[in-house]
């Protein structure tokens, strides 16, 4: 009798304890990939910095409208008497995640560490001089000329805690080309809404929402657990999505988004995505491995590049790949981005004919074989549009092998130069075409060119690339990048499929715009 | 001649041959399993287009419905298109052919292993016993399915990136041969523990032969006939499990696709609508793996003497 009451009056505690938790509201969160790393400074990829930007934050980040927005930093400005200073102001009262305070050290410890050799966002503080702490709450940047866009190049620079990175001995970034693991790479600690409370990669992270966050009052914050699980099979995160498993698919697939959007009780938000789907070749090599051609790289030659370019349907694989869900382009940058032309954007007309007599001239009459690194869970039906394509070169005599892997292993091709042709998408966070330039077109050198896979290296446009940091004439500043675009389109060095549209799958009660980086804060959601 | 019947005469008067029309469901199983093969091997000919050659694909003939003229194109297919405008009809044909080479060979490969094994189990005897059937016995608490995509998983590690589309059938092959051994190996030895105590074997023992030649030309075709049975059991397995691995994306390459392949890029559209790509090499396999599963069936009743 005893242990019936017993159990009785713990049932009824649990029963008050779950309708006590009532309000706490867990978001169920799934895409089809993980984040690469928990080192904020590691791997420049979005999905990698859609966990980090709960967890951590920068010193201004893009809210979900686009729109550059003050978080660790208050406000900034160029100094009146010197245009290569800017002076950040800092928040004050923050903490991050082990309670230790906030200030201006932290911040100079972190530019310094995402500046080492092993950094992946080095590229884009390749204008900064020094970073120099003037009080506890103000830090000043210094840049090698004047740069009015170097706020663009800061909302995915991810502020740590001095004391507990070196404590822990993760000072350097982890090394991913190098297959490193390190402390950073697997706990956090940031300053952000959530607090990392477990994580298995590739299966399941939980966050939790950190009681003393600096926006408390000032943001919704109506989440207060956050379980993200990768799922990386379409079928299976729509079913997830339609059975109510989980909450909130940052991708449905497009084949799934009527049904998803006709299913009561779930709804589609739909908006362009700044991100562009290209693929690039090594044009640099004089011979590579991947194809059946001795003694020479067939990509070398640019008459193989353009008639490739040509022989790739765009519209056909909007319309059939992406059932609409798609924008056609010609160039490796988003209408989002400044120097976009709708002229550089307009698609050639497929013509396999004129291809061919390319490619003859160029003496590859008979085609050749090459493989075709593609990711299989990073891009909206990345493997289709591979499949598609390998069609499309197979009319002008190219027979291209697809090798589709998960992009944690596809992206160290790239990086490590060891694909010879390969897909890539490219966001644009700083809305500007010197993120495209510094990372896919300039050399690479120490500080530049890192995921540029196409060993394109050319003596006249790296230095124009590098003016474009540092000129205050914003009319010449555009027209430096009209005469790079030009080069670019020219050598051929990459070949632009599309500009990505992003389809958010939520319940109902969700209120949450699509942000065109396809960066969701979680901090903003109502529900 | 002399009244003398011809070797097919005699075959249509045997208790075989009764027993198989006998049946119905026997008769529709083998005519099931007959069409397959045959359209299988002259897939060339059957086939309306090659679905290998990637370049004679048109994108634009993609989710074509069965019977229906496409919205683009205008070209109408029997069975629809698969997402990448491949014509379904050939590519279940030649998945056909991949997936009966792949069950095929596999078997072979799973027999010859299993019956060297078992004939020197039984034969043998004591230790060399002992290890085999131990190996055996541990090899079948593991579902065979696993222990195929180990195999699969370590030839792939091994193999340089650019043979591996080359070799992938052939890794399957010897991950499905691999993996399906054991049933021979214990009936083998089985019988041959029978057979070996018998006068016509302490005969050729007796006027000095040796073992080997003992176990292979007058134990060995004593045992073959639940052999027989078993490997047409297994060749139903076999396709299953060819299946299997190519719908978990490690057999077959979504280039030159399987029944398996087939179905896996089917389970992508389940949801939206186009559901001919998944039904119709669904339906295909299960076609075939059923008929085959059958004919083992009725094999396994009307060889075995006991059951009658």
């Amino acid at each position: 009798m005893k242990t019936l009451t017993t159990r009785l009056a713990i049932g009824v505690a649990a029963g008050l304890l779950v309708s006590s938790l009532a309000s706490a509201e867990t978001l169920r969160w799934a895409r089809s990939g993980d984040s690469l790393t928990l080192d904020p400074h590691a791997q420049n990829e979005g999905p990698t910095h859609t966990l980090a930007h709960q967890i951590y934050e920068p010193l201004l980040h893009r809210d979900m409208a686009g729109q550059i927005t003050p978080a660790l930093a208050t406000s900034w400005k160029a100094l009146d008497d010197n245009p290569n200073v800017w002076r950040f102001q800092l928040r004050k009262g923050v903490k991050f995640h082990d309670q230790s305070a906030f200030t201006a050290e932290d911040v100079v410890y972190s530019f310094k560490r995402a500046m080492k050799p092993t950094s992946a966002m080095k590229e884009l503080l390749t204008s900064i001089k020094d970073v120099r702490m003037v009080d506890d709450h103000t830090v000043d940047f210094e840049t090698n000329g004047p740069n009015p866009l170097l706020i663009n190049n800061l909302t995915n620079l991810f502020i740590m805690d001095s004391g507990w990175t070196e404590k822990n001995g993760a000072g350097d970034p982890q090394d991913v080309a190098a297959g490193e693991t390190t402390f950073s790479s697997q706990n956090t600690n940031g300053t952000g809404a959530y607090v990392l409370i477990s994580r298995t990669p590739d299966q399941k992270t939980v966050l939790k929402a950190n009681p003393n966050y600096w926006g408390v009052g000032q943001f919704p914050l109506d989440v207060s657990e956050i379980v993200y699980t990768p799922i990386q099979s379409a079928a299976t995160r729509v079913a997830a999505l339609l059975s109510g498993e989980v909450d909130f698919i940052q991708d449905v697939p497009v084949q799934d988004l009527r049904r998803v959007a006709g299913q009561s009780g779930l709804k589609v938000v739909t908006a362009a995505q700044n991100r562009v789907i290209f693929f690039g070749m090594n044009v640099g090599d004089s011979d590579i491995e991947s194809d059946n051609v001795s003694g020479k790289n067939p990509f070398a030659d640019v008459r193989v590049r353009r008639a490739m370019n040509m022989a790739i349907n765009r519209d056909a694989i909007k319309k059939v790949v992406m059932r609409d869900q798609s924008s056609p382009t010609n160039v490796i940058m988003p209408p989002f981005v400044n120097g976009w032309t709708a002229e550089l954007d307009k698609v050639p007309s497929v013509n396999v004919a004129e291809a061919k007599k390319m490619m003859e001239a160029a003496g590859y009459g008979d085609g050749f074989s090459v493989t075709l690194n593609c990711p299989n869970d990073r891009y909206i039906n990345d493997e289709a549009i591979c499949q598609a394509v390998v069609g499309m070169f197979g009319q002008i005599g190219i027979k291209v092998n697809l090798d589709a892997k998960p992009k944690a292993q596809h992206f160290p091709l790239i990086k490590n130069k060891t694909t010879d042709f390969y897909m890539l998408g490219w966001g644009v966070p700083t809305f500007d075409s010197h993120y495209i330039f510094n990372f896919l077109v300039h050399s690479t050198t120490e500080n530049r060119g890192s995921w540029n896979g196409t060993r394109y290296s050319n003596p006249e446009i790296d230095p124009k690339i590098v003016a474009l940091e540092s000129e205050t004439d914003l009319a010449k500043r555009d027209a430096i990048i009209a005469e790079i675009w030009q080069q670019v389109q020219e050598d051929q060095i990459y070949l632009p499929v599309h500009n990505q549209v992003l389809n958010w799958g939520m319940k109902d009660g969700i209120q949450f715009d699509v942000q065109p980086e396809d960066q969701p804060h979680f901090k903003y959601l109502k529900m | 001649m002399n009244g003398e019947k011809s070797a097919w005469q005699r075959f249509l008067a045997s208790d075989f041959f009764y027993d198989f029309k006998r049946s119905p469901v026997t008769i529709v199983s083998f005519v099931i399993v007959v069409t397959l093969i045959l359209m299988a091997i002259l897939a060339d000919l059957v086939a309306p287009t090659n679905p290998f050659d990637p370049g004679s694909l048109n994108l634009m003939n993609g989710f074509t419905p069965p019977m229906e003229p496409n919205a683009f194109t205008g070209e109408t297919f029997l069975l629809g298109t698969d997402d990448q405008g491949r014509d379904l009809l050939s590519a279940i044909i030649y998945g056909l052919r991949v997936s009966l080479f792949v069950g095929l060979t596999a078997v072979i490969l799973a027999m010859f292993i299993g019956v060297s094994l078992g004939l020197l189990a039984g034969y043998r005897g004591g230790w060399v016993d002992a290890v085999i059937m131990r190996i055996a016995d541990i090899q079948v608490t593991f579902p065979s399915i696993l222990i195929a995509v180990l195999i699969f998983g370590v030839a792939r590690g091994l193999l340089p990136p650019d043979l591996r589309d080359e070799l992938a059938i052939t890794v399957l092959i010897v991950a499905i041969g691999l993996s399906e051994w054991v049933p021979f190996a214990r009936t083998v030895r089985g019988t041959t523990m029978v057979e070996k105590e018998k006068e016509y074997v302490q005969a050729a023992r007796l006027i000095g032969l040796g073992s080997s030649q003992i176990m292979v030309r007058h134990i060995l075709p004593n045992v073959l006939s639940p052999v027989l049975v078993i490997a047409t059991i297994t060749l139903a397995l076999a396709i299953i499990a060819e299946a299997t691995l190519s719908f978990l994306g490690v057999g077959a390459p979504p280039t030159e696709p399987s029944l398996g392949t087939l179905i896996r890029i089917g389970q992508d559209f389940l949801f939206s609508g186009e559901w001919w790509i998944l039904l119709f090499p669904a339906v295909t396999l299960l076609a075939l793996a059923l008929s085959v599963n059958l004919l083992g069936d009725w094999l396994r009743d009307t060889l075995n003497p006991r059951l009658k």
